[in-house]
């Protein structure tokens, strides 16, 4: 019997690797998370901060080891090998950002970087910020009805 | 009905030279030895990507110009395009030829289209010397069709690395040496496939067309040629296209049916199908297939460059992808 084009493309598909990718992504997202935590353990041991004031000091340092490692090129083979492990931690906003910022030196700093800093977080700050809203809304409006 | 869209040419350009660059990934493949010239980095101590790609048209252009033992005073016609907006790359890499241009766009299938409006110009007058090839840049390609270059996003199995080269051929009148004598100008096919990152299952249609209405309108034996080339399937497309070719009737060796996009990289590179790009045929075709035919290793050959027309806009319109392929037949005969 004869294949459509589409019935012979899903025999040919090689599959994806699914459950090891979960596990890839686990652990290289597991250990970002332990190194942030490490992070947080050293600012509250020998600096100032307390539980609630650790959080900003260490998404900036991440943040700043992020933009190292995208720069030197590291990053890229990282995300390809653990996926949503990259992706998911802050690193992975951090690492959207920086390399559209040097994707688009070449067209200067205005029109380039500034223009497309954003071309790929843009979104991510968009629905955060209007999912954020939504839930204010909604808790707003349970708290004047049930309290 | 007469096909007429398939070309018999009267009078047959002879492809003399050929002119082939490309990247370090592509020096690290299995094919380094076809290279006239291969870069260390993406840059070429340009200070853009697209520059960097232009100075590839050009340096490829010139390595065609002197294998032919000719200056650029002795060419007539430039025939050329890239996968870049307005093709910018070649029109800034041609510019210092100062001669006759014509740009094309059939994305990845450019190269086979540069030949054949070569070789349909060659028919006008056959004491035209005219210059024909394409380029692509992996940094250009992924910045302008997919992600930033250093954005760390997982690309599925099925993806195509963009291939870092430009390869160029001159065609003229000469009594040796390999000739174009036919050609099947695609037809745009699309059969409604939108993952950008499957390009093969979506041009392999197209490859499968071009090559069975070549079939089916002369009756030729199919493993009467030495190969069937396609451009850039890839591994799974290529396997796609194999298949489907042996249910459209054309019944072909497997070994003889290769792939660009298979060939260029080794499978340890890790670039999941394989290579893609308007330079990958350019440079595979004419860097491999064009010198083992004029050495005589190999007496008829069909390069069918496979393209997607698609643009970054149309895909984040949710548009299908259409592909095209435009095949020439390349021929050496045995008393030239």
């Amino acid at each position: 019997m004869k294949m459509t084009p589409k019935e012979l493309k899903e025999k040919h598909e090689p599959k994806r690797p699914v459950a090891l990718n979960c596990l890839k992504a686990f652990l290289i997202g597991g250990s970002i998370c332990l190194v942030g935590q490490f992070i947080s353990v050293f600012y509250m041991t020998f600096f100032d901060f307390t539980e609630k004031t650790v959080g900003n000091p260490t998404v900036a340092t991440l943040v700043i080891i992020t933009m190292l490692l995208t720069g030197f090129g590291f990053y890229e083979p990282l995300g390809q090998f653990a996926g949503a492990g990259t992706a998911v931690p802050v690193t992975g906003f951090a690492n959207a950002v920086i390399s559209a910022s040097i994707e688009h030196r070449p067209e200067g700093f205005v029109l380039g970087v500034g223009m497309n800093m954003l071309r790929l977080a843009g979104p991510v700050i968009v629905y955060g910020v209007f999912a954020s809203f939504i839930l204010a809304l909604i808790k707003t409006v349970w708290n004047i009805i049930f309290t | 009905m007469t096909d007429h869209a398939i070309i018999s040419f009267q009078k047959q350009p002879a492809l003399t030279a050929s002119g082939v660059v490309g990247g370090n990934d592509e020096h690290e493949g299995p094919l380094q030895a076809i290279f006239d010239h291969t870069y260390d980095d993406l840059w070429l101590g340009k200070s853009s990507f697209e520059q960097a790609q232009s100075q590839m048209v050009i340096d490829a252009i010139n390595y065609t110009l002197e294998k032919s033992a000719l200056t650029k005073t002795d060419i007539d016609y430039i025939v050329s395009g890239d996968l870049i907006n307005q093709i910018t790359p070649t029109t800034f890499g041609v510019k210092q030829f100062n001669k006759a241009f014509l740009g094309l766009y059939s994305a990845c299938a450019t190269v086979t289209e540069s030949l054949i409006v070569g070789a349909l110009l060659y028919n006008m007058n056959e004491q035209a010397r005219i210059v024909c090839g394409a380029s692509s840049h992996f940094a250009t390609a992924e910045r302008q069709f997919r992600f930033p270059t250093e954005y760390g996003g997982q690309i599925p199995p099925t993806a195509q690395r963009t291939v870092t080269g430009a390869g160029y051929a001159l065609l003229k009148n000469q009594a040796k040496g390999p000739k174009i004598t036919q050609a099947v100008i695609g037809r745009v096919v699309d059969i409604g496939e939108t993952d950008p990152f499957h390009m093969g299952a979506a041009m392999a249609p197209a490859a499968v067309d071009t090559i069975s209405r070549y079939f089916k309108a002369n009756g030729d034996d199919p493993n009467s040629f030495d190969y069937i080339v396609t451009g850039d399937l890839g591994r799974i497309g290529s396997q796609i296209a194999y298949d489907d070719l042996l249910q459209e009737g054309v019944k072909l060796d497997r070994e003889k049916f290769l792939d660009c996009g298979k060939l260029i990289f080794n499978e340890s590179q890790n670039f999941q199908a394989g290579g893609s790009g308007a330079g990958c045929p350019a440079v595979v075709m004419l860097g491999y297939f064009l010198p083992l035919l004029t050495q005589k290793k190999v007496k008829k050959v069909m390069l069918v460059a496979t393209g997607a027309l698609q643009s970054s806009l149309s895909v984040q319109q949710k548009l299908s992808i259409p592909a095209i392929a435009h095949a020439i037949v390349l021929e050496v005969k045995e008393s030239a």
